[in-house]
């Protein structure tokens, strides 16, 4: 154990830090392009459809062929840990995307009437009614959408983006479990600790009612 | 001669037809009514009689088909949506607070929302507080799930009076409350209308409490007024659709 956290120990941080960075750097895009679209969805409830509907295809294609596919993609395929972000991003989305659109879209329909009552403008509506109200359920789905992302991020080793998934695809090909387990451990850590900070943000977010 | 505060001229309102081309269920049928200012009207009818609708056009929230709505003469349409909705109140059934709001903020929110400075915003919800009966150093931090239903609907009418509007609308304010609470609502409620005088429209069900509260009092059924007329008329009046209505409500005493 001492030994091998000896050879391998600065690698595994190295690595990890790699993880969290293409993770994050999704998550920020996904929520960057998903929290508006679905602000943008609530006002336009005809593209909710469609446009849930393509995030929902997204998510059901295999990572590894998703990476292959934009792999030939110009200036993705130039750079692993670019693509791996994008393709990350893709997965983060839906999760971001839907929980908005159903967070906000289940204010209750009275208060929404009593802020365009008190004269709240459709912005004013929104940042002091709407998404303090659906802060809960955004976060929810910020939370799967993150969780998502760490496990998936694992395979972003295969096109060479970098990322714990190396220590696995290595320990994989050369029938190393302690390698293997050297990336799964700490992807697993990363997925539970961004569950659990995000799941207590959550509760702190969700508002009483009665 | 009373000045008019609110007006409704040959008011309709149908509902928009469905994408197969029929036309939509009408809902208000030229309905003319003024509402003197500083006086109290209360509209009564069986639900779906248009009376909420009605109500909601003051403030815009639903728009005439046809005719127009006046608010101190003037058109709601020539109205900008939001300065006409700032200058009046509006009192809704039960979950009309802000869940994730102090009673303070809920109360004072109307002013928040024109931008005024933060003590003059304490100073008026201590007042308006006070007005509705709540004393503003004990509720203020309390969120709506900490406060009872009457002590709800008090900071509701609180926030509605905030502004000093002219129009006070309130939709079924005490519907939701248990016959003793919604008493002493009822109490504090035409308390503070001697005080204030404003020109209020109140919607409600309950007989009683339109003969208390109000001083005049319209029937609405389909969309259309089937009578109107001072409290003191109504028992004993030969409308047939007011006799109905009487009737119903004081079977049990009668019997």
């Amino acid at each position: 154990m001492m030994s091998f956290l000896h050879s391998y120990g600065w690698e595994v941080g190295r690595l990890t830090f790699e993880h969290l960075w293409l993770t994050a750097s999704a998550m920020l895009l996904a929520v960057g392009v998903g929290l508006p679209l679905g602000i943008l969805l609530t006002r336009r409830r005809r593209l909710a459809r469609p446009v849930i509907g393509f995030a929902n295809v997204m998510q059901t294609v295999p990572s590894l062929a998703l990476f292959g596919l934009l792999l030939p993609v110009p200036w993705l395929g130039e750079n692993a840990a670019r693509l791996a972000i994008v393709a990350l991003t893709g997965y983060a989305l839906l999760p971001i995307l839907r929980n908005t659109y159903v967070g906000i879209g289940n204010v209750d329909p009275e208060l929404i009437d009593v802020a365009n009552a008190l004269g709240m403008s459709n912005i004013q509506r929104l940042f002091k009614v709407e998404l303090p109200l659906a802060a809960s359920v955004i976060l929810a789905g910020l939370r799967t959408a993150t969780v998502t992302c760490v496990g998936v991020a694992t395979i972003a080793a295969a096109i060479g983006a970098g990322g714990l998934g190396e220590l696995i695809f290595r320990g994989v090909a050369s029938v190393d479990n302690g390698l293997v387990l050297a990336g799964a451990i700490p992807a697993a850590l990363l997925a539970l600790g961004a569950d659990a900070i995000l799941g207590w943000l959550e509760g702190r977010l969700s508002v009483r009612r009665s | 001669m009373p000045t008019v505060g609110v007006e409704f001229a040959k008011v309709s309102y149908t509902l928009p037809g469905g994408a197969d081309g029929h036309t939509g269920r009408s809902l208000l049928h030229e309905v003319s009514l003024q509402l003197d200012a500083g006086t109290t009207t209360a509209l009564l009818g069986r639900s779906g009689a248009g009376k909420t609708t009605l109500l909601r056009m003051v403030n815009d929230l639903v728009s005439p088909t046809s005719g127009e709505v006046r608010v101190g003469g003037k058109a709601t349409r020539d109205y900008e949506t939001v300065p006409l909705r700032r200058s009046i109140g509006y009192v809704i059934q039960e979950t009309g607070l802000f869940p994730h709001m102090t009673a303070e903020r809920n109360a004072g929110m109307a002013l928040e929302l024109a931008g005024r400075p933060k003590a003059e915003i304490a100073t008026r919800v201590r007042e308006v507080l006070g007005l509705a009966g709540l004393d503003y150093d004990e509720f203020r931090e309390r969120y709506p799930w900490q406060l009872s239903g009457g002590q709800r609907q008090r900071v509701g009418l609180a926030r509605a009076l905030a502004t000093d509007p002219m129009v006070l609308l309130m939709d079924e304010p005490f519907g939701a409350l248990d016959p003793l609470t919604r008493a002493e609502m009822q109490t504090m409620l035409r308390g503070l209308l001697e005080k204030v005088g404003k020109t209020v429209l109140l919607v409600t069900h309950d007989l009683d409490e339109a003969l208390y509260l109000a001083q005049r009092v319209v029937f609405l059924s389909e969309g259309k007024v089937v009578a109107d007329l001072p409290p003191e008329e109504i028992v004993g009046s030969d409308n047939a659709y007011v006799r109905d209505y009487v009737s119903a409500v004081h079977r049990a005493v009668s019997a």
